[in-house]
């Protein structure tokens, strides 16, 4: 590649993937549910983004991105699997998947959190298994549509209907449950 | 409340997913359901939630100043490669010992590439970045290519022949996004890089920092296996996979 190609290619990258940098971001976020470990997902990510750039042919640069984004996430530790679980009273369906409520490995941020009752959602949101929460994320926050979100986690758009709908019911219901 | 039939259809409705047509009939449906009007002040709640507490995570200026300047890092063109005849005489010594097929040493022009392939190969031994889809079936593997790559590479399944096939992701060498297989042989990991190129060659070979390399091509496409699998065992998986349709 010669200098000059390469250098073309990086405007290409800087003006199609950058301005969706806050969007991998939150999605990393959201993920790995502290910030030190979001900043490495990110920065691997674009790298990893950065790298392939070239070949990519397709016409939506942020499901692209947010596809790269989350399989660096899940590569790069257990760490969202086991995701804690705020037990919903009645939903078998939920604390037969997420049987734990303490994380202990949860980062100091967290924790502050828990003890903030004004941030429950956010704390709600993050307890959900990782699947159900980068649909929710992925559908509510940065409010893509069914089928980007299927893309970016490689999923059938059947599977992310359920999931939100699993997603929405759980977090709808740890809330009611909460103010009793 | 049972769930209801429908709760998918209303659900798409609630997130703008139908057309007219669709949605009048789940919009009706919902007149005369009570489950699926608990379900759909569900999704009504949970999304106020979201849109009034959960916060929309903004990049670092920090991080972004990085990435920028990580970006830059990158752009000016790979120093040419060492001097290559010093590895060519000290790969001779392996040649010697290579009887099952006919080796050539990979030629001077191509010492560029010997570099690049040992460097991806050393790359994806990170831990987390050998494959991005998991299969040792190559059914599975094959189709996961269509759609990232602008070329369908051969993919071969050696695991009767003791190199089970691991996986397979994308890399980038020569320019280009290649397509990039991960075999396993005990402990050992070989890296299969291909990607489209003219002519057919016989496998040709060289070592690098403690690293095997043979490339050869066929059938439009040109192969770079690397490994650090002992030269001859290398040499095999090579004939094996040649061999194997």
């Amino acid at each position: 590649m010669s200098e000059l190609h390469a250098t073309s290619v990086n405007r290409g990258f800087e003006a199609v993937i950058l301005p969706h940098l806050d969007a991998a971001y939150n999605l990393a976020r959201w993920l790995t549910r502290n910030s030190a470990d979001a900043d490495d997902v990110v920065q691997e990510a674009m790298l990893r983004a950065a790298t392939y750039f070239s070949g990519f042919r397709g016409t939506n640069p942020r499901a692209w991105l947010l596809q790269i984004v989350r399989n660096v996430a899940y590569a790069s530790k257990n760490l969202m699997r086991g995701a804690a679980l705020v037990p919903l009273p009645g939903d078998g369906e939920g604390t037969a998947q997420m049987p734990e409520l303490a994380d202990p490995g949860d980062d100091p941020e967290t924790a502050l959190m828990r003890r903030d009752d004004a941030r429950r959602v956010t704390r709600l949101l993050a307890s959900l298994p990782a699947e159900l929460r980068e649909t929710m994320v992925l559908r509510e926050i940065e409010e893509l549509s069914y089928k980007e979100i299927a893309q970016i986690t490689e999923a059938p758009i059947g599977t992310v209907m359920s999931r939100l709908s699993r997603g929405r019911k759980l977090l709808a219901g740890a809330v009611a449950a909460e103010q009793g | 409340m049972e769930e209801c039939d429908h709760l998918l259809l209303i659900q798409a409705e609630f997130d703008g997913e139908l057309d007219a047509a669709e949605a009048a009939r789940a919009v009706n449906h919902r007149a005369s359901c009570a489950a699926c009007r608990a379900a759909y002040a569900e999704f009504e709640a949970a999304r106020k939630l979201i849109h009034a507490d959960a916060p929309y995570h903004r990049a670092p200026e920090s991080l972004r100043r990085a990435i920028i300047k990580g970006l830059s890092a990158k752009a000016p063109e790979r120093p040419r490669g060492p001097a290559w005849w010093r590895e060519g005489l000290s790969f001779g010594l392996g040649v010697a010992l290579a009887a099952s097929i006919a080796v050539l040493v990979i030629a001077p022009g191509q010492q560029n590439m010997i570099d690049e392939v040992v460097a991806g190969h050393v790359r994806a031994l990170q831990p987390g970045h050998l494959e991005d889809v998991v299969s040792t079936d190559q059914h599975t593997v094959k189709p996961w290519f269509d759609g990232r790559l602008d070329f369908a590479p051969p993919v071969k399944d050696l695991a009767a022949k003791n190199f089970p096939l691991l996986g397979g992701r994308l890399d980038y060498l020569d320019g280009r996004p290649v397509a990039a297989l991960a075999y396993g042989r005990d402990k050992h990991i070989i890296d299969l890089f291909i990607w489209p190129g003219s002519g057919g060659s016989a496998p040709s070979t060289a070592t690098r920092n403690g690293y095997n390399v043979v490339h050869w091509s066929a059938g439009g496409m040109t192969f770079w296996a690397v490994s650090d699998l002992e030269a001859g065992q290398l040499r095999d998986f090579v004939q094996l996979w040649q061999a194997e349709n």
